[in-house]
């Protein structure tokens, strides 16, 4: 694929990711408002965060005027998972892309962008991810523009019923491979009832979400490649 | 002294790359230990999974309207519809769920 076809085909496979984002980060404009800050200064913490726990909980850290180690610790807590998900990206780029290009790709690891472009077959051109990571920014950037500016006057059914999307997104990449792979339904629920026990369970729920997600992927991804490891020829045709 | 907003985006944001930046330079070639390579196949799906439910019931303003979106997406993606079409499926299942408990 060229360059150009790449670079369009990250943006068609961003295009629910914009959507989604759009919805989510509108809201976060509107709590940001709340918070005192301008739209620029909103937009410009979307533009360089890019991550939706981690802002909300610096936004609520900023209003108590907290330390800034501590925003540094929160984030770090937060935003651990996308250590995992960088791990697991970085296989997927190929080992004659120049190097430079993995500083600007790192900086789009969104767990949208990791669960979409991780559902495409085989190295993904650094093309690629400039295509979806630049039309989901835009849509995570503008939305929380918008939510600032114009907050009350967008209607709230049309931002609810589209914050689910990035999640019907989820369950797009999942659930068709899982179809012809028994194992891999298992696996899906085992996880699915797991999160929820997690969630609701006393002392368990006291786990933070970024734990949660962290502790679950570790324990449940690293017993399934136990209990069916994946050998070079399924993995190229399966996954 | 009040810390200036500039100052809390710059420390989230630097913390938030480094995080993100770290195993793009540390892990540089192909893994090829069997147990990661099949750790690193199933990870996707774990923590979609993990991330997608029950955080999934709470993200609209209803959570039945929640749970009437995400059976509308279950369903659509095991008909494999693309992902925009299941994301906006489900959408369209949690509006008019709302419309319909009057919300």
């Amino acid at each position: 694929m060229s360059r150009y076809s790449s670079f369009i085909a990250g943006i068609r496979d961003g295009i629910p990711i914009f959507l989604g984002y759009l919805a989510v980060s509108f809201t976060f404009g509107i709590m940001a408002k709340n918070g005192g800050l301008s739209a620029w200064q909103a937009a410009l913490l979307s533009a360089t965060n890019v991550t939706s726990a981690g802002q909300f909980s610096g936004l609520s850290l900023m209003s108590v005027c907290a330390p800034l180690t501590e925003v540094a610790v929160a984030q770090l807590v937060i935003n651990l998972r996308y250590c995992l998900m960088s791990c697991s990206l970085s296989q997927k780029i190929s080992g004659d892309t120049p190097f430079f290009h993995r500083f600007f790709i790192a900086y789009g690891v969104t767990d949208e962008i990791f669960g979409v472009s991780m559902s495409r077959e085989g190295f993904l051109s650094p093309f690629y991810f400039y295509g979806i990571i630049g039309i989901s920014v835009l849509g995570w950037v503008s939305g929380t523009f918008i939510g600032v500016v114009s907050g009350g006057l967008l209607p709230m059914r049309a931002v609810s019923a589209l914050s689910i999307a990035l999640y019907g997104m989820f369950i797009a990449i999942i659930v068709p491979p899982a179809r012809k792979r028994k194992e891999l339904a298992g696996i899906i629920v085992v996880s699915m009832l797991l999160s929820l026990l997690f969630t609701v369970a006393p002392l368990l729920r006291e786990i933070s979400s970024g734990f949660r997600i962290i502790i679950l992927t570790l324990l449940i991804s690293g017993a399934a490649a136990i209990l069916f490891p994946i050998s070079d020829g399924d993995e190229r045709e399966e996954l | 002294m009040t810390t200036s907003v500039y100052a809390y985006i710059a420390v989230m944001a630097a913390v938030t790359y480094a995080i993100r930046l770290l195993p793009f330079t540390l892990i540089r070639r192909e893994i090829k230990n069997k147990f990661i390579r099949s750790f690193l196949c199933y990870m996707p799906y774990v923590t979609l999974s993990v991330m997608t439910f029950p955080a999934i019931l709470t993200a609209t303003s209803n959570s039945y309207a929640s749970a009437a979106g995400f059976a509308a997406a279950l369903i659509a993606a095991y008909r494999r519809k693309s992902l925009i079409a299941v994301a906006l499926i489900s959408s369209a299942a949690v509006f008019l769920a709302e419309l319909v408990l009057g919300m």
